[in-house]
């Protein structure tokens, strides 16, 4: 593990940015200041004009091993998130098999403690995440895995989500839900509007989202036990969280990139790189998501990266499976969502500090094998840290994604701003915005 | 907008102007002249390939186009998928990607997922794209035919040709449109085509089979049944679409035929002149009784019958397209 400096970036502090130096020795930070004498041999990193931040942490990956190692796997999905910047990833359970015993768990921590970024589990909340049986959380805490969700689809019954809230909460772990009513959803396949009734699509109406979350902050009221919300894509669905925080409930959200950068014209297309579920939703739902993220109303920013061999996203819109690429592309469409000036601040919290709070990888957290993450930049921390150029520009090309697949609904778009280095486990794992 | 389909693809009626709908009828009235001769063969698309490929059942549809396109002295390729590419483990972009690579100037595409004809334009760009009805999205060639099919029977009844008339049997024309437009491909192409044409449409539904924005759409709705079969001068019916979902939608067949059958108490308060169309295959007993389908005032078959000229129209239109002098 050579020691490395990253040199003359603004050091983006929890509370306070500084332009100066980070060095980093034995896989933590040895010291920051405004200007370092770094030891002989040192890597040197030129950070002029960039952000240096605790590395970002996803809260929401589908890493797909096992099961479908066509589309993505660990090894893969690590690759595509330290160029994306991430330093840890949280693998969801939606694998085949569900990720939902000790086994599934530590053979996917076993995988991801080989792999280049901290890999964290969400495990699911019911057997074979069929909403029917709870999955042995206890255990699977015992592990180290902190957050549980059935993502993919959300848990139907009310009276199963009460009783696995109950459960949960003296674990001291959080449930993360996919809010859609599926009953509501009806099979749709966009958004329902005058888009999808054009388009002859069967729509996903908003309301189906928006009642499940209704339905989960009662919930939370009721049991008193913590709960996350996963890619809030309306903007009511916001308020409603938000509101809810304001009540003093311990509910978080997250909102995915997607869904604050692209609407539901794009189905028109019929392109099944656009299907996804909770469904691209309207003009005004964006901008509304866009006004949240920067008004600190939304925790975090996670990407819902569910990665689709070819062979499938080449089926009809409709027969397709939903799910886009993200995590390549999430630091950049953040920071031009937060707007030209956008404060370094919000958007470490974000991608780091906000998502690393809620999934339980912040230093000072019990945690069982993974590194710190979403840290101060102090002094001692462990080194999972980002240098993020927020002046360049550049344009994707789905051809050179790091992911083993290509649905990536962004292709051809010119991103504003882009990671430059990721020190990931005190290792560079990205330099000069490639791959070490 | 499109103002003429010549060497295009034709994917949906709503990007159609007036100008480009009205070619294509007056086109095909020139096609029934063919049709009707002894000899019913032109050389227009000789030495063309033309695949016709059904991704779901159809009987009309399928004969009808792989008709036309023997008319036009095209070789015809026939594929019927009647199971669906999952099932074949073959994605639809794979199999377009076979039938192109045996050489073809078009492929007319029926798919029960809406946007398949889109999605293939895309892979064949080289190819031009006829939809044969795609999903709940449109069904172009019914939109054409019924069109024609009116045009062709008021201009008969004033004694001009549907030629000669133009548009203007449809301007003010009235015509209602019955039951299931909301899972209806039929019913968007058709409301597209006599919306652009200059008729009024109004559509009868109970409120589940409306689409949620019926508002945004340029008709009128209902309110009584019977009041709007009075007003219209033509009543199209549809298909209750059970296999694709609206037996829900209603709570019994016979609940929908008692609010909006076109029952023989129905039918006999209508105007003598009053036209009764269906783009088929009926549910006799259900959307339309038995003894109805049977009276002179539908003209069902005549619309099959149209359905090969308006196909042969479309084909050499988008196949043949700026090839000038072609001999019918």
């Amino acid at each position: 593990m050579s020691d490395i400096v990253l040199r003359q970036g603004l050091v983006v502090g929890e509370s306070a940015s500084n332009l100066g130096d980070v060095l980093i020795v034995d896989g933590r930070i040895a010291e920051v200041g405004p200007s370092i004498d770094a030891p002989s041999g040192a890597t040197e990193i030129d950070a002029r004009d960039c952000w240096i931040g605790p590395g970002f942490v996803d809260l929401h990956t589908h890493l797909r091993e096992p099961g479908r190692e066509a589309a993505e796997d660990i090894d893969s999905g690590a690759r595509a998130g330290a160029l994306g910047g991430y330093t840890a990833l949280v693998a969801m359970p939606n694998t085949e098999p569900a990720l939902d015993n000790v086994a599934m768990v530590g053979y996917v921590l076993e995988r991801g403690a080989r792999s280049a970024l901290d890999i964290a589990v969400a495990g699911a909340i019911t057997q074979g995440r069929r909403g029917e049986l709870l999955a042995p959380m206890a255990e699977m805490a015992a592990l180290g895995v902190r957050l549980f969700t059935d993502d993919g689809v959300g848990v139907q019954d009310p009276s199963m989500m009460r009783r696995a809230l109950t459960y949960a909460k003296p674990l001291g772990v959080r449930l993360a839900q996919h809010c859609e009513d599926e009953l509501l959803a009806a099979s749709g396949t966009m958004n329902e509007s005058s888009f999808s009734s054009h388009l002859g699509l069967v729509g996903r109406p908003a309301l189906a989202e928006e009642l499940m979350v209704l339905r989960d902050i009662e919930l939370v009221r009721l049991t008193g036990a913590p709960l996350h919300f996963l890619h809030l894509s309306t903007e009511r669905s916001v308020a409603l969280v938000a509101a809810a925080r304001g009540e003093g409930l311990p509910v978080t959200c997250e909102v995915a990139p997607h869904h604050f950068t692209l609407d539901e014209s794009a189905c028109a297309t019929y392109d099944s790189v656009f299907k996804v579920h909770p469904p691209l939703r309207t003009a005004g739902d964006v901008a509304a998501l866009r006004a949240a993220l920067r008004a600190g109303v939304v925790d975090a920013v996670a990407t819902d990266h569910a990665p689709h061999a070819p062979e499938l996203k080449d089926l009809a819109f409709d027969e397709a499976p939903a799910g886009m690429l993200g995590l390549e592309h999430a630091a950049s469409l953040t920071a031009e969502a937060l707007g030209g000036q956008a404060d370094p601040q919000r958007f470490f919290q974000l991608l780091s500090r906000g998502p690393a709070f809620i999934a339980q990888l912040r230093h000072g957290d019990a945690r069982v094998r993974h590194s710190g993450h979403g840290g101060a930049l102090a002094r001692g921390e462990d080194a999972n840290i980002v240098v993020f150029d927020p002046g360049v520009t550049w344009t994707v090309d789905r051809h050179e994604l790091a992911s083993k697949s290509r649905n990536t609904p962004y292709d051809g778009r010119t991103m504003h701003g882009r990671v430059r280095a990721t020190i990931a486990k005190g290792h560079l794992v990205v330099s000069d915005g490639i791959l070490t | 907008m499109i103002d003429s389909i010549r060497g295009r693809s034709l994917l949906s009626l709503d990007e159609l102007s007036k100008e480009a709908i009205v070619e294509i009828l007056d086109m095909a009235e020139s096609f029934v002249e063919v049709n009707r001769r002894s000899i019913k063969k032109v050389p227009a698309l000789k030495g063309r390939v033309v695949a016709s490929l059904f991704f779901e059942e159809s009987t009309r549809t399928r004969l009808s186009f792989e008709t036309a396109a023997k008319r036009l002295s095209a070789d015809v390729l026939s594929l019927a998928v009647a199971s669906s590419s999952v099932k074949k483990g073959e994605s639809l972009r794979d199999t377009i990607a076979t039938i192109d690579a045996l050489g073809i100037d078009a492929v007319v595409l029926r798919h029960r997922s809406s946007g398949a004809a889109l999605q293939v334009s895309r892979y064949v760009p080289h190819v031009r794209v006829i939809n044969g009805g795609d999903g709940l999205h449109q069904h172009p060639t019914q939109g054409l035919l019924d069109a024609f099919t009116i045009r062709q029977i008021l201009a008969e009844r004033t004694g001009t040709s549907g030629l000669e008339s133009g548009t203007a049997h449809f301007e003010g024309l009235r015509i209602l449109i019955v039951g299931d437009i909301r899972h209806s491909r039929v019913a968007r192409s058709d409301i597209a085509a006599y919306a652009t044409l200059g008729a009024h449409v109004r559509v009868a539904a109970p409120g589940t089979l409306l689409p949620e924005d019926i508002a945004t759409w340029p008709v009128t709705v209902a309110t009584d049944f019977d009041d709007a079969l009075a007003w219209a001068d033509v009543v199209c019916l549809l298909r209750l679409q059970s296999e694709r979902g609206s037996g829900t939608f209603v709570p019994s067949l016979s609940e929908f035929r008692f609010t909006h059958g076109l029952t023989v108490a129905r039918a006999r308060t209508l105007r003598p002149e009053t036209l009764i169309m269906h783009p088929g295959p009926m549910n006799r007993g259900v959307e339309i009784d038995s003894r109805v389908v049977d009276s002179s005032a539908c003209v069902v078959e005549r619309q099959v019958s149209n359905g090969v000229p308006i196909r042969m129209a479309v084909l050499y239109l988008t196949v043949a397209g700026s090839h000038e002098g072609v001999q019918l």
